[in-house]
Formats: structure tokens, C-alpha cells, sequence
């Protein structure tokens, strides 16, 4: 397995100014760009990534040389055509593959760690929109994000409103509810507790909190699947024997394939990361940041805005997504939304879904 | 009438003749855009669409429309008052849950409304009702009484009431029988007996 090449990274010509008051000095964003950018730069696709996700979009990922994470979606010929856009992905502050996070270096040369400021989603965009304003592009053709991506999407509509013409929400909410903070505490419960974590000050270290990790992965991985598509792939099948074994190794696939999930992702993703990603997306309350009405967020927004849920997703509930859309309505924004049928819950977006291609497509027209 | 709106089913093309370019437009139940896509690219308005059915929902969408999958019945509270010039409810007012509480929604989100709906006083229905005693089946009503989605069969002069009622003005009405348009005034009295589908043009 070849790795890719490192990604392109741009440096912050100024400290970037935070929600909680702080500003983050020596900010270097990571992103990967694909298809050629018209001389008028007027077919930029900007895509927002997930949770875990990270800017290889539709390139190879270094670590672990898996395909990108939407190269169903994005490359020649498909529906975010690299052929007719020039797409850019960016790892957002905080995370871990490349770009400004806990991981870091502060300026007295050791980790963040837990130094880290606490940042949100609009921090995010706003490291995102310096990168835009880095390569000089002043309007994208569209912003698109799925789950975390269509948070930061929402945001650049509410707080940048000319810097997109276009902007695609998939799977996502515009706040977080208790049961989603509640399930994100639970992950970050369980990285805290464990020993590996030292108050966040494992990176001399030589060991990582990889347990608490995947106890988070697994208990939020759950919540990316649908009740119907874990008992389709798994039932109550066991893996690799042919009875209980009246113990507490993995007796039943659905375990093993947790376990799998877990200590899979503790190879790419860093734990205090998970921490700070986490806090932004509990903190991200779109309407709270305008006055506590939604509709306000949207006022005057000149965007044509695409909203698609799923009807098994019962992370960023279909609810969720019309809620948005009632508020675009009383903004009189231009709005379009489909809930789509698929599966898979919440991971659908990530998914085949041949409707999905040909809504997004249509959008992009 | 232009090439694009000839292609429409006749009720729609009436409608597309009678709105102004450039207008905003809020159509209800817009199946799968075929009036939208007309208005936008030939009379330059700013079109948007409610549907229910998720799978026309996807293809207007993927035509480059702007359709949010909706209920008119809940969901025409959130646009603002005149948000619109023109509100089209078109074959939709006899399937909602109150279509006297939705003709005021209407004439609320637009200045103006187009309201289309099937006759179910037309002579068919009426012969098929009097002569087999069963609910009509007939060509513009195809679909039998149980799984029909028109749950409130509503006639030419019901609705005319409704309009008076409401307070609403009729400022125009188109008659189709046989996709034709029938008994243009002086012989409007007569529609209530010789229309499959009526479409009126209201303002308050």
C-alpha cells in the first residue's frame, strides 16, 4: 500500500479568533483539492467532513490506506464531478490529520493536550473560511457536509451568507439534542477514565487511552446505525463457534465487529481530538447564536440551500432537518428537501444510495 | 400559449398563462415540478414547491427545483404572510384534512391563489351515483372510495360558496372536461354539471 502524499497545508497569516474568547496563534490547516479550479474560480466545492472524518475525501488514506471516505460521491464523473468542480476538503481545527488541534505543538514546543482552547463548530468555518480567503476564492459554488459537515455548512450560510451559492445539508441538525451530548459524554467518560489518559498528557507518553477510545467509537458508532441494519448484518449470529461460550469474550458477531470498529479507529484518530470535536458539536446550537430563533440565522441569506435526511437516522432525526427547513421558509430562503428512505440510519449518507446521488447532482446544476 | 406550457396538463397551462413573469410563486402539491420548471425557465419567477410524495420530491429536486418534502396541511404555517404572489394549490384542496382552514392559508402565504380541483358534481359522477348507487369511479376520480386519497369530494358550486363564505373574490374560473376547456362565460352556470376539473383564480 502506497501512502498519499502529504496533504497541503495552508498557514494562518493571523491568530484565529475563537467563540470562548481566546485566539489560536500558528494555525495550520490541512486539506487535499481535486479537478482544476476555472480561472474565474467560480467552481469551487467546498466539503465539510465529519466527526472522525478528515480532508481525504477521495484520496487514499495515509494511515490506513483505506479508499476516501466519500469516493462514491466525489471524483470524474460523479455526482460532485471533479471533472466540472474543484472540490477542496479541509481538516477542521481540533482534529488530528494535519491540521491545528490538542495534538499539536503549543509555542513552548510540547503538546496542547488539554492547553488546547475549547473551540466549536463556528471556529471550525472560521479556520475554513481563512483557508478560502488564503486562495483567494471569495464565493464557493456550493458548501456540502454530511452529519458535523452540515453543521459547518449551516454555519457558513448563517455567519458568511455570501460566501456560498449553494449549500447542501445531509444528516445533520442545527443543535445538538440531550441525547446527543448524552451519548457524546459517554465517549468522552470513557477516553477520561482511562489511566492512558493522564489528564490528557499521554503524548511522551509511549502509550495512548487506545481502550477508552474504542469504548467511545463503539458506543457512538451505534448511534451511526439503524436497529434494522444491525440485525439484517448480524442478528443474533455468533462469531466463530457454534455456542455460547459462557464467558465475556465477543460470543456474538455484533461484538466482535464493535471491538473491530473500536480499536481500528484508536490506529488514525487521536483521543483528545475526540474530546474537543465532541464539546463543539454539544455546544453547536445555531438558533442560540441568533438571538434563539432560527429563522434569524437565515435572514437575508441569498443561498439556495438543499436539506436531505434519512428515515431510519435517528442521530439527526428527519425532525431535525425539517425544523431547518421551516426556518429557511420563514426566512424566505430557497429551499429544497427530500427525506430519503435507506437502511442504514445515519451512515446511510456515507453509503450507496442512488437517490441521494441524483439529488445532489440535481442540486449542483 | 408558449411551447414549454403546451406540455402541460390543461389546468396547469391556464395557470402558467395567467401568472406574471418574474413573480414568486409558492405551488402546493407540485408533483414532480412540471408547472415549476416551466414558470422558472420560460416566465423567470422564482417558483417554489411542498410535495408529499418523497419520490417526486427526489426528481423535482434533481431538475434543479426547489421542492421541500411537506405537509400542506402543517407545513404552509411557517411561510410569512404574502411570502408570495401567486399560491397554486392544484388538485390537492379535496385530499386536505381542512380545506376551508387551508383556502385561508392560501390567500394568507399569497396575494393571489389558483386553486384546481375535480368536479364531483360533473355528470358522470352523478350518473354513476345514481344509476349503480356506488361510490363513482370514474375518469377523473379513478381511484376506488377506500383507498382514495380525496377525502373531502368537493363541487363547483360548494366551492364558489366557500369562496363567498371565506371572503375570498374569484377574479377568474377555467372549466376542463375531455383535457379540453369547456363553457368559458356566458356558459359558466352550466359548469357545475359539464366539469371534470375547475380551476379558480382568488384574491382577498
Amino acid at each position: 500500500m502506497a501512502a498519499s502524499p502529504a496533504s497541503k497545508a495552508y498557514a494562518l497569516p493571523h491568530d484565529l479568533p475563537l467563540d470562548s474568547g481566546q485566539a489560536l496563534s500558528g494555525v495550520e490547516i490541512a486539506y487535499e483539492s481535486y479537478g482544476e479550479l476555472a480561472a474565474d474560480k467560480s467552481n469551487v466545492v467546498l466539503i465539510c467532513h465529519a466527526l472522525t472524518g478528515d480532508q481525504y475525501v477521495a484520496s487514499t488514506h495515509p494511515i490506513t490506506g483505506k479508499p476516501g471516505w466519500w469516493e462514491r460521491m466525489v471524483g470524474p464523473g460523479k455526482p460532485i464531478d471533479t471533472d466540472r468542480f474543484h472540490v477542496i476538503c479541509a481538516n477542521v481545527i481540533g482534529s488530528c490529520m494535519g491540521s491545528t488541534g490538542p495534538a499539536s505543538e503549543a509555542s513552548d514546543g510540547t503538546p496542547y493536550a488539554m492547553r488546547f482552547p475549547v473551540i466549536t463548530i463556528r471556529d471550525m468555518v472560521r479556520g475554513l473560511v481563512a483557508l478560502l480567503d488564503g486562495l483567494g476564492i471569495e464565493r464557493l459554488h456550493t458548501v456540502v457536509g454530511g452529519s458535523m459537515g452540515g453543521m459547518q455548512a449551516l454555519s457558513l450560510a448563517a455567519n458568511w451568507p455570501e460566501r456560498a451559492a449553494r449549500v447542501l445539508v445531509i444528516a445533520s441538525t442545527a443543535r445538538h439534542s440531550a441525547q446527543n451530548i448524552a451519548f457524546h459524554e459517554v465517549g468522552r467518560q470513557a477516553i477520561m477514565a482511562d489511566p492512558a489518559w493522564k489528564g490528557g498528557d499521554y503524548y511522551a507518553s509511549g502509550a495512548s487511552p487506545d481502550n477508552g477510545l474504542a469504548v467511545a467509537r463503539m458506543a457512538a458508532h451505534i448511534t451511526y446505525l439503524s436497529e434494522e441494519g444491525l440485525t439484517e448484518k448480524f442478528g443474533r449470529r455468533l462469531q466463530d463457534r457454534d455456542s455460547k461460550s459462557f464467558g465475556f469474550d465477543a460470543d456474538f458477531q455484533v461484538e466482535s465487529y464493535l471491538r473491530y470498529q473500536g480499536s481500528g479507529f484508536t490506529q488514525r484518530f487521536d483521543a483528545n481530538s475526540y474530546l474537543y470535536i465532541t464539546r463543539a458539536m454539544d455546544y453547536f446550537d445555531l438558533a442560540e447564536e441568533h438571538g434563539g430563533r432560527l429563522a434569524r440565522a437565515f435572514e437575508g441569506a441569498t443561498s439556495r440551500f438543499c436539506l436531505v435526511s434519512f428515515d431510519t437516522d435517528w442521530l439527526y432525526p428527519t425532525s431535525e432537518s425539517r425544523h431547518i427547513v421551516h426556518a429557511l421558509n420563514a426566512a424566505g430562503a430557497k429551499v429544497s428537501f427530500v427525506e430519503l428512505s435507506a437502511p442504514h440510519g445515519h451512515d446511510s449518507f456515507l453509503l450507496e444510495h442512488h437517490a441521494l446521488d441524483r439529488v445532489v447532482q440535481g442540486f449542483l446544476e | 400559449m408558449t411551447a414549454l406550457a403546451t406540455q402541460l396538463r390543461p389546468d396547469l397551462a391556464a395557470i402558467a398563462d395567467h401568472i406574471e413573469p418574474g413573480s414568486r410563486v409558492l405551488d402546493i402539491g407540485c408533483g414532480n415540478g412540471d408547472l415549476m420548471a416551466v414558470l422558472e425557465k420560460q416566465f423567470g419567477c422564482d417558483a417554489r414547491g411542498i410535495e408529499i410524495d418523497p419520490v417526486r420530491v427526489e426528481r423535482s429536486v434533481a431538475r434543479g427545483l426547489s421542492v421541500v418534502q411537506g405537509d400542506a396541511d402543517r407545513d404552509l404555517a411557517n411561510y410569512p404572510d404574502k411570502a408570495f404572489d401567486y399560491a397554486i394549490l392544484s388538485q390537492t384542496l379535496q385530499t386536505a384534512e381542512r380545506p376551508d382552514r387551508m383556502l385561508d392559508e392560501l390567500l394568507r402565504v399569497g396575494t393571489k391563489a389558483f386553486v384546481s380541483f375535480p368536479n364531483f358534481a360533473h355528470w358522470r359522477t352523478r350518473a354513476a351515483l345514481m344509476f349503480g348507487g356506488r361510490m363513482p369511479v370514474t375518469r377523473a376520480l379513478p381511484v376506488s372510495w377506500y383507498e382514495t386519497e380525496n377525502i373531502h369530494h368537493v363541487t363547483v358550486d360548494d366551492f364558489r360558496e366557500l369562496a363567498r363564505l371565506k371572503g375570498a373574490r374569484i377574479e377568474r374560473s377555467w372549466f376542463f372536461a375531455n383535457e379540453r376547456e369547456i363553457g368559458a362565460p356566458p356558459f359558466a352556470w352550466a359548469a357545475n354539471w359539464r366539469a371534470e376539473f375547475a380551476v379558480f383564480q382568488l384574491s382577498r
